[in-house]
């Protein structure tokens, strides 16, 4: 289950406390979306670009995971270069579209900030056990034991649901219901297997508290999520390099509120 | 380690929300500490529903009605968390999180222990049941009889003063059945824990038990006391009423084969597998496989969990890609087809080669037992009057015939499977790939079902069947395929 559940290797990126990186990445995520510019966007992508030895990911797996972020970078940028908002000079026309200098610094910003907001959250999600995840967000964020560890045990549900939808599948063509009608089928095959979902979440809900999930006692925690000296480091240098970006763009001029 | 608990039923009932009749009603029982007890019972005589009061989980009146009462240690079961715990039959519907070492903690930190203590629990818990895996392993990739032993693991580090097994062994191999044996026999050989164990098969545990308890279906308690006075004394009675009583497993006498045995379909150099989601290449579960599947005749296919063997099946039954090799089907099956199974219509598959899965619910397609045994006729188009005869006939057969108006989704898991082959039989394809046929059965409709299927055979239906089930092996099998779990494998004619 690769794609489900990741082998996360042990760097230096994935040392860091789940909650430090999702700190910051949220943090990245909601001040790019302030501006469109070239300069604050390419700050912010220089440095990850720089951190991305330290997250112990394989070229393999970095692609891989990257790809749909490049892809839709690259898609955004064109769109925006072929019809974005047109100014200085033109440098291409066809029929209604038209690419201006304008335009083309506007794409090379859109696409920018695509990769600056997607590929931190890539690396946090590559380089993070969704258990240490899970610990880190009840333990230090303080959200309630029952909404995270619910959500945790729900991840492992994933692995079985693939496999019953690949089941159902097989026992559609066995049955001779797999010839005709692809997507009503599709529609129906995927009703049942949320009913196998409500089902098999029933069974480990039970299983949970039959543990003693859920009760009245006061919850303890086996393993210990802490801030470390690292962890805070990792944060404050996050904030600076998103307010030297914010801050370089301000200074170039080139910083444009969306709003 | 905290003393074993005491429990104590006095008239309890219990009638699920959806249910017109109570599935437990008028229970009078007393387990004593330390006492362990394995509790019998036909299908349907409530054995699970009394272990979930136990533990607590049955929920409130939402749920269900309750009558009477039923204590552990005096306390209503809901209010005693910790005290009991409960192990499912499913190894992978009951495991919460990946690791191995947080799994076994989670229980310990439900009840708030500080840190220390919890991993020192679990190094024991650990320990008691034999699993000897790093505490970062992750638990999808322990075997059967190893997830099992961690789920007992992980109640056990809750100190539990009461166990509860409710057919802890059932989806295992032999191998895997006799690890969680002997793993429960060490853990209650102090009499620090009271035991409550369910099992179909009573070979299990009947050696490790003091007492048993048969229950009545519709209520109370149909015998107990030692195992040797109810087994001994009462078997052939308590046999009769669908129990796997040791010495009185029903026998099913062969019929006669077909001397002729044409050759239907060839599995050659097979190697099979699966591709699982994300991954760009199958992972390879058997090869170096030559199968002949023959009509008239029967081959197990035998081995432990994890073999293969229910990916082979699915190869050989035309809906699975081998990763090498080849699966032909003759003349005589393809019958105007192309050799190649996996590349015929769905509705050529279904006349050809019927195959009943692992899990009865992954097949079911309509909401009623009676809908579900027309689905294969219906896609073949075959008559109405023939559509209906053979779903009753197939019915009666297999003691479906007061559910024919339930939904599938509600029966026993014993109901499922008769259903799962039932509506399989309903095409009379020539080959028929059964994975685990016999799973949940009672001794009753267990030799009903063997019976067909022997009968099938008999009148020149090609068998693979996929089991642990041995006495179904010793009844039905003329061909065995034993895959041992590496890529070897031995084939005994």
């Amino acid at each position: 289950m690769s794609l489900v559940v990741p082998e996360i290797r042990r760097s230096w990126v994935a040392g860091v406390n789940p909650l430090a990186k999702l700190v910051v990445a949220l943090l990245v995520g909601v001040t790019l979306v302030l501006s469109i510019d070239v300069v604050s966007a390419g700050v912010v992508v220089a440095v990850v670009v720089l951190l991305l030895p330290f997250a112990g990911l394989s070229a393999r797996q970095l692609a891989l995971r990257t790809a749909p972020i490049l892809v839709s970078a690259v898609l955004a940028g064109i769109a925006t270069a072929l019809y974005g908002v047109d100014a200085g000079s033109v440098l291409l026309r066809l029929g209604p579209v038209t690419v201006t200098e304008g335009s083309l610094v506007l794409a090379a910003a859109i696409l920018l900030r695509v990769l600056a907001v997607g590929v931190p959250a890539v690396l946090l999600f590559a380089t993070t056990d969704p258990t240490d995840l899970a610990d880190a967000l009840a333990q230090l964020a303080r959200l309630p034991a029952r909404f995270v560890l619910g959500a945790l045990a729900a991840l492992r549900l994933v692995g079985l649901l693939l496999e019953d939808w690949e089941a159902l599948g097989l026992a559609r063509r066995a049955r001779g219901v797999a010839d005709r009608g692809r997507i009503r089928r599709f529609l129906v095959q995927a009703g049942t297997l949320l009913v196998f979902a409500v089902r098999r979440g029933g069974k480990l809900a039970t299983a949970m508290e039959a543990r003693g999930f859920g009760g009245t006692r006061r919850r303890s925690w086996a393993r210990r999520s802490v801030l470390r000296v690292r962890d805070v480091v990792f944060m404050v240098v996050g904030a600076a390099v998103v307010a030297g970006a914010v801050a370089a763009a301000l200074l170039l001029g080139t910083w444009r509120w969306v709003l | 380690m905290s003393p074993a608990a005491r429990v104590t039923a006095r008239g309890w009932g219990w009638r699920h929300g959806d249910r017109p009749r109570p599935a437990v009603a008028g229970l009078d029982l007393d387990l004593v500490p330390g006492e362990r007890t394995l509790l019998l019972g036909a299908s349907g005589a409530g054995k699970s529903t009394l272990l979930a009061g136990l533990a607590g989980v049955l929920g409130d009146a939402e749920d269900g009605d309750r009558s009477g009462e039923l204590l552990v240690d005096g306390l209503d079961p809901a209010a005693a968390r910790g005290r009991v715990g409960l192990v499912l039959q499913d190894p992978d519907g009951q495991t919460v999180l990946a690791r191995v070492g947080d799994e076994v903690a989670f229980g310990c930190e439900n009840l708030g222990l500080p840190r220390e203590e919890i991993w020192r629990r679990v190094g024991e818990a650990l320990a008691a049941v034999g699993l000897d895996v790093p505490l970062d392993h992750p638990t999808s990739e322990l075997s059967g009889g190893q997830k099992q032993r961690l789920a007992i693991a992980s109640v056990l580090a809750m100190r539990p003063g009461l166990l509860l097994l409710d057919e802890p062994t059932a989806n295992l191999d032999p191998e895997g059945v006799a690890e969680v044996r002997d793993a429960v026999g060490r853990l209650v050989a102090a009499r620090e824990t009271t035991l409550v164990v369910v099992e179909h098969r009573v070979e299990t545990w009947v050696d490790l038990v003091d007492r048993v308890v048969v229950l009545e279906p519709g209520g109370g308690v149909r015998a107990d006391g030692t195992p040797d006075a109810v087994l001994g004394e009462r078997g052939a009675e308590l046999a009769a009423a669908g129990i796997w009583v040791p010495g009185h497993h029903p026998v099913v006498p062969r019929g006669e084969r077909p001397d002729a045995a044409p050759e239907l379909l060839h599995g050659s150099r097979l190697a099979v597998g699966r591709r699982r989601f994300g991954e760009r290449t199958p992972r390879v579960a058997a090869s170096g496989l030559d199968v002949v599947v023959r009509a008239g005749r029967t081959t197990a296919v035998l081995g432990p969990n994890g073999a293969g063997k229910s990916t082979l099946g699915l190869t050989l039954a035309g809906l699975l890609a081998p990763v090498s090799g080849e699966v032909t089907a003759l003349p005589e099956l393809a019958a105007g087809l192309g050799a190649a199974p996996l590349r015929w219509r769905s509705r050529e598959l279904v006349a050809r080669i019927g195959t009943i899965f692992q899990d009865p619910e992954h097949q079911f397609l309509r909401g009623t037992v009676r809908e579900e045994l027309e689905v294969g006729p219906r896609a073949l188009g075959r008559p109405a009057s023939e559509i209906v005869a053979s779903r009753d006939r197939l019915a009666e057969r297999l003691r479906l015939t007061a559910l024919l108006d339930a939904n599938p989704f509600t029966l026993s898991g014993g109901e499922k499977r008769r259903l799962s082959v039932a509506a399989v039989l309903a095409t009379a394809p020539r080959v028929l790939v059964a994975d685990e046929p016999s799973f949940g059965q009672d001794a009753l409709t267990w030799a009903e079902l063997v019976r067909l299927l022997d009968e099938l055979v008999s009148r020149g239906t090609a068998l693979v069947t996929v089991t642990h089930d041995l006495e179904l092996v010793d009844a039905l099998a003329d061909d065995r395929l034993v895959l041992t779990g590496s890529t070897e494998r031995e084939a005994v004619r």
